[in-house]
């Protein structure tokens, strides 16, 4: 089953990652593609999750590891290299989604007090879906809706937790927010999507998915 | 401890990333096994945790290495000529000022704050990447509605903001300034605590 399988990032990658490092500060570029292969993915995932756009999502993964290779004599070797990495994508697609200024047609979402007021909304028996499943595309597509219609706020904790695999002290670095905001965030980001896709999910998929019509009033 | 739906709703997501201390959890999967709705809750939440963290669900699009490594490229042989092109001036500097004289060039010294009202802190993450304009004063959190100038914006370890004279901002960066708050106030750091350390 393939279900969670991140970048592994054992000690013996860092110390992998850090003698890459010297070589590129060193003078030996070609050695940046080798240190940023295993997480391009993960960097586009990130940009994506922010500006929903494939091809914004795309410029905006480019410009990020490009500041990274500009910047890598100022990398940190006490820090992951990883989360450096997805950090500078998340900052370059916030200042995008500010320059678009589409923050202002998604009205950022207060999750203050709402702490644990969110109350589940489908109870239908969800049994465990086989990871197989994802290799239909129709399926990836309706995770990828799923997670586009919930609030900026909630889907950058949720990618950066669930998806690229960050701790939550990792998570609330990156986003310059509490671990209390990350934890609160994660666990209203997990329901919304749980109650999104139970309908279709939960059963055979079928176009009358509840957030397809809109039903869902978040 | 005998807790309620409400209870392992708040907590449910705890819950599945082993948070929850041993009480908690033995609490919640006793209510588990006498109550369907939150038993539906917390499978289909591993589902969605599960489905999500499956690397197939981070597709690129088709060629999207491919022209990443083209547009690294280009860049690359541009920082090669630019870095030949400094070498050239730099060379050509020492060879007109003297070696001693360039050391003491604003290049190499670390410039004082830009605002004589800032605030520093030595606990803003020197790794964190931070925005910051040319002509302001401060470093920011990228989205923060208190920047500058919108135009000329630029993303930088906080550590070489700070080493360019920029403080944090009151407002952003507040959680690392209230740290330092708390401490001490304000107006009775020492002249250390206000030059950049």
């Amino acid at each position: 089953m393939a279900a969670g399988t991140g970048p592994l990032e054992h000690p013996a990658q860092q110390d992998y990652e850090r003698r890459l490092i010297q070589r590129i500060g060193d003078g030996e570029h070609e050695a940046f593609y080798e240190l940023i292969r295993p997480y391009e993915r993960r960097v586009y995932a990130a940009a994506l999750a922010l500006l929903r756009n494939d091809a914004d999502a795309e410029d905006c993964a480019q410009e990020a590891v490009l500041k990274a290779f500009q910047n890598i004599r100022q990398f940190r070797s006490e820090a992951k290299f990883s989360t450096w990495l997805i950090q500078i994508a998340i900052n370059e697609a916030r200042m995008r989604r500010r320059k678009q200024r589409t923050d202002l047609i998604e009205p950022i979402e207060k999750d203050q007090g709402q702490e644990g007021t969110y109350v589940p909304r489908e109870f239908a028996d969800w049994r465990e879906i086989p990871s197989e499943t994802l290799e239909r595309k129709e399926v990836r597509e309706k995770l990828a809706e799923a997670l586009s219609s919930i609030g900026q706020i909630y889907r950058e904790v949720f990618v950066l937790r669930d998806m690229e695999h960050l701790s939550i002290d990792e998570t609330a670095k990156a986003l310059g927010i509490s671990t209390a905001s990350v934890k609160t965030r994660l666990l209203r980001a997990r329901l919304m999507l749980r109650d999104l896709l139970t309908p279709g999910l939960g059963g055979p998929w079928s176009k009358d998915l509840s957030f397809a019509k809109g039903a869902k009033p978040w | 401890m005998v807790v309620n739906c409400e209870h392992v709703w708040r907590e449910v997501s705890n819950y599945l990333d082993g948070e929850a201390d041993a009480e908690l959890r033995a609490a919640i999967e006793e209510h588990l096994r006498g109550c369907k709705h939150c038993t539906a809750v917390v499978d289909g939440m591993r589902n969605v945790v599960q489905l999500y963290g499956d690397e197939r669900m981070m597709e690129v699009p088709l060629g999207f290495s491919r022209r990443l490594h083209q547009r690294l490229e280009g860049d690359m042989s541009r920082s090669r000529r630019t870095f030949l092109g400094w070498a050239v001036v730099a060379a050509a500097s020492i060879f007109i000022a003297g070696g001693i004289e360039v050391a003491r060039s604003s290049v190499f010294s670390r410039p004082g704050l830009r605002s004589e009202h800032a605030r520093t802190s030595n606990r803003v993450p020197p790794d964190m990447m931070v925005i910051v304009a040319d002509d302001g004063k401060t470093f920011h959190v990228a989205g923060c509605p208190f920047i500058h100038d919108k135009a000329r914006l630029r993303t930088i370890p906080a550590y070489e903001a700070e080493q360019q004279g920029y403080a944090p901002c009151v407002r952003c960066m507040k959680k690392y300034l209230d740290a330092t708050a708390s401490s001490h106030r304000w107006h009775e750091m020492s002249d250390k605590d206000a030059t950049l350390g």
